[in-house]
């Protein structure tokens, strides 16, 4: 997770705002490589953060035993319940 | 069929597929009503959050205002995709996992005081109600535009919408009809946009346009963002993807925006409860990651609408007779959105970087609007984008109201006034508090304070600045205590809207001199955040430890593993 969050932050902050104008230098097709990361690839690579934590879970959970249960299946508190 | 036609065909349908699903998924428990009774698959809790996230600021104005911004526009664009990485790692597994309600209920739980839950409950409805009147300030836009009526009446109808469905569903009529929604709102997006990519640079896909080469019009053979650059330079405005030129915002103030953003983002309660409505922590889970991926389509597209734009926008309108101007300049004129001041009288329509010879000023608000007009798309795809303007304002503010109805009932009344309420009262009075608070987002929308993004920029300072420490520190920090939490609450949340409201009420015309660290009021979350955490760990360690009780459960959500909720 700590991996997973300094990936966000790196490329969030350094390389799509506090570095932009040294990238900017570098092209990407049309695009200048700063401007990309800022307004393309920071979104990217967030969705890949996200599928990344989510299977990196599914897999602590099994190794524990403690399947979290199919998220598609019904477990039992998805009853309607009454506190 | 003309534009007024297909718009009303269009909405009309939406608005019946909405209503028709409000009547099939109609409630009649108190879990049905506040979380959907927890049965809702990740990937259409996904779609839902899309929709409830994606607002009428994301798909109305974002990308007109990074038309305007150029690469500044991607506070925007991080900030609000950004945060779902916080949630989904740092918040949403944990709190589904805790089960409950509400967020102020979890608060309250953890830090082991009705105090807590209050000053939550009230942070809660104060974001929400600043938030909602943005969205239904878009409904009053759209309406006003396309079906040409008066914005108070475009404000009515749609508060009739969300009245019905909101009232009568519950979080489940929300949950299917922001399913419904995501799916127009995104079909409305990506057209146009494929359209215009499609036309101008000879790529389908816009993400791939934006970095290409332009086949049509007077700057063929260029690259689109090398022709913007080139334009500006030309009208004396800063490069469009340069970064810290001309008059655009610093770069502590750019850092502390998308901070802000995205905490906010993470903090907000009406996306949190979202997670509550899934069966345990791994679908929250997948859900955010969903979420994101659903997100990520409308806001990787918004960039290179932006682009594109503005192009087509310059290059249709500068330097022409404004007797020929197109008719969509006209229309948006008579809203009073476009204005054009011929101040050298030479009958042209000149803009330009220098106030003194600018001749247009275009709101912000309609280049997605009147974009598909600008590309001379066909009619059907102009109402097909006011049905999806409508159905993201209308799919953000049910989520809304749902926030401040939960909150007025099951943390008001029924913990702090009347603790064995029964079930069917209860309902009733999520009921009512969802009826007042559709009436009151309606006054507000009539009446709108400011314009559509930001108004929101605020509420994201605000919850910034109140929840999401107190929840990632209540998750982590097994001794935060409840003084810790309710002093950094009360601090983050007042120092942040105390410098939001000198800085845009008190003292609006101050400069980045007379800010804290150059921090503009939409950033000043950042720093309420930071207080706030520094406040609550430093009470803390000066109180005794939290329960025992206390702390098991916090080490028990963490655990991997079942749910808590009975």
């Amino acid at each position: 997770m700590v991996v997973l969050l300094s990936i966000w932050f790196v490329v969030s902050y350094l390389l799509g705002i506090v570095f932009v104008e040294p990238l900017n230098q570098f092209h990407l097709g049309g695009f200048p490589l700063g401007f990309w990361f800022a307004q393309q690839g920071s979104i990217f690579v967030f969705i890949a953060l996200t599928l990344v934590y989510a299977l990196a879970m599914d897999r602590i959970d099994r190794r524990h035993g403690v399947d979290g249960g199919p998220p598609l299946g019904r477990s039992k508190d998805s009853s309607e319940t009454v506190e | 069929m003309n534009i007024q036609g297909w718009t009303y065909l269009l909405v009309g349908i939406t608005f019946s597929v909405y209503i028709g699903i409000a009547i099939w998924s109609r409630v009649g428990t108190t879990s049905g009503f506040y979380v959907a009774g927890r049965g809702i698959p990740p990937l259409a809790n996904g779609m839902a959050t899309a929709a409830d996230w994606m607002s009428a600021a994301s798909f109305i104005s974002m990308a007109g205002l990074i038309s305007f911004m150029g690469y500044t526009g991607t506070i925007y664009l991080m900030g609000w995709t950004g945060g779902y990485v916080l949630l989904a790692l740092l918040l949403a597994p944990y709190l589904r996992k805790y089960g409950r309600y509400t967020i102020p209920e979890f608060v309250g739980d953890r830090y082991y005081s009705q105090t807590a839950r209050v000053i939550a409950v009230f942070c809660a409805i104060f974001v929400s109600f600043t938030y909602v009147a943005g969205q239904m300030r878009g409904v009053g836009v759209v309406f006003s535009r396309f079906l040409e009526v008066d914005v108070t009446i475009g404000v009515i109808i749609g508060v009739g919408i969300v009245f019905f469905y909101a009232v009568i569903g519950g979080m489940r009529g929300i949950t299917y009809t922001q399913v419904a929604q995501f799916c127009v709102l995104i079909v409305a997006y990506l057209i146009p946009a494929v359209a215009i990519s499609w036309k101008m640079t000879g790529w389908a896909i816009p993400q791939i346009g934006f970095g290409a080469t332009l086949i049509e019009g007077q700057y063929a053979g260029m690259a689109l963002l090398e022709t913007l650059d080139a334009i500006h330079r030309d009208l004396g405005l800063p490069e469009y993807t340069g970064a810290w030129v001309g008059g655009k915002k610093s770069m502590v103030d750019v850092l502390a925006i998308t901070m802000a953003l995205m905490v906010g983002t993470a903090g907000l309660p009406h996306v949190l409860i979202r997670f509550y409505t899934v069966p345990n922590a791994r679908a929250a889970r997948w859900s955010a990651m969903w979420a994101l991926i659903f997100i990520g389509l409308l806001y990787t597209t918004a960039p290179a609408v932006s682009a594109f734009a503005r192009v087509n926008m310059i290059e249709t309108l500068n330097e022409q007779p404004y007797t020929s101007a197109p008719e969509w300049f006209k229309s948006w004129e008579g809203t009073g959105l476009i204005v054009f001041k011929d101040r050298n009288g030479d009958g042209l329509i000149q803009y330009s970087g220098n106030a003194g010879k600018n001749e247009l000023t275009v709101d912000r608000d309609i280049m997605v609007l009147a974009n598909p007009e600008i590309a001379k798309l066909p009619a059907w795809v102009v109402a097909l984008v006011a049905a999806g303007g409508l159905a993201a304002a209308l799919s953000t503010a049910a989520g809304l109201l749902l926030v401040i109805s939960a909150s007025v009932s099951h943390d008001l009344l029924k913990s702090v006034m009347w603790k064995d309420m029964p079930q069917n009262v209860e309902l009733r009075m999520a009921r009512i508090a969802a009826a007042f608070a559709v009436i009151v987002a309606g006054i507000l929308g009539i009446y709108p304070p400011g314009f559509v993004a930001q108004v929101v920029a605020f509420a994201f300072g605000l919850a910034a600045a109140s929840f999401f420490p107190i929840l990632l520190l209540g998750i982590f920090d097994k001794r935060t205590t409840k003084e810790g939490a309710i002093s950094g609450m009360l601090l983050g949340i007042g120092f942040t809207a105390a410098y939001i409201i000198w800085f845009r009420f008190v003292d609006p015309t101050a400069t980045a001199d007379q800010w804290l660290f150059g921090i503009s009021p939409e950033g000043i979350g950042t720093i309420g955040m930071v207080l706030n955490f520094i406040v609550a760990i430093t009470v803390s360690r000066f109180t005794s430890p939290p329960p025992i009780d206390v702390q098991s459960m916090i080490e028990d959500i963490r655990a991997p593993g079942g749910n808590r909720d009975t």
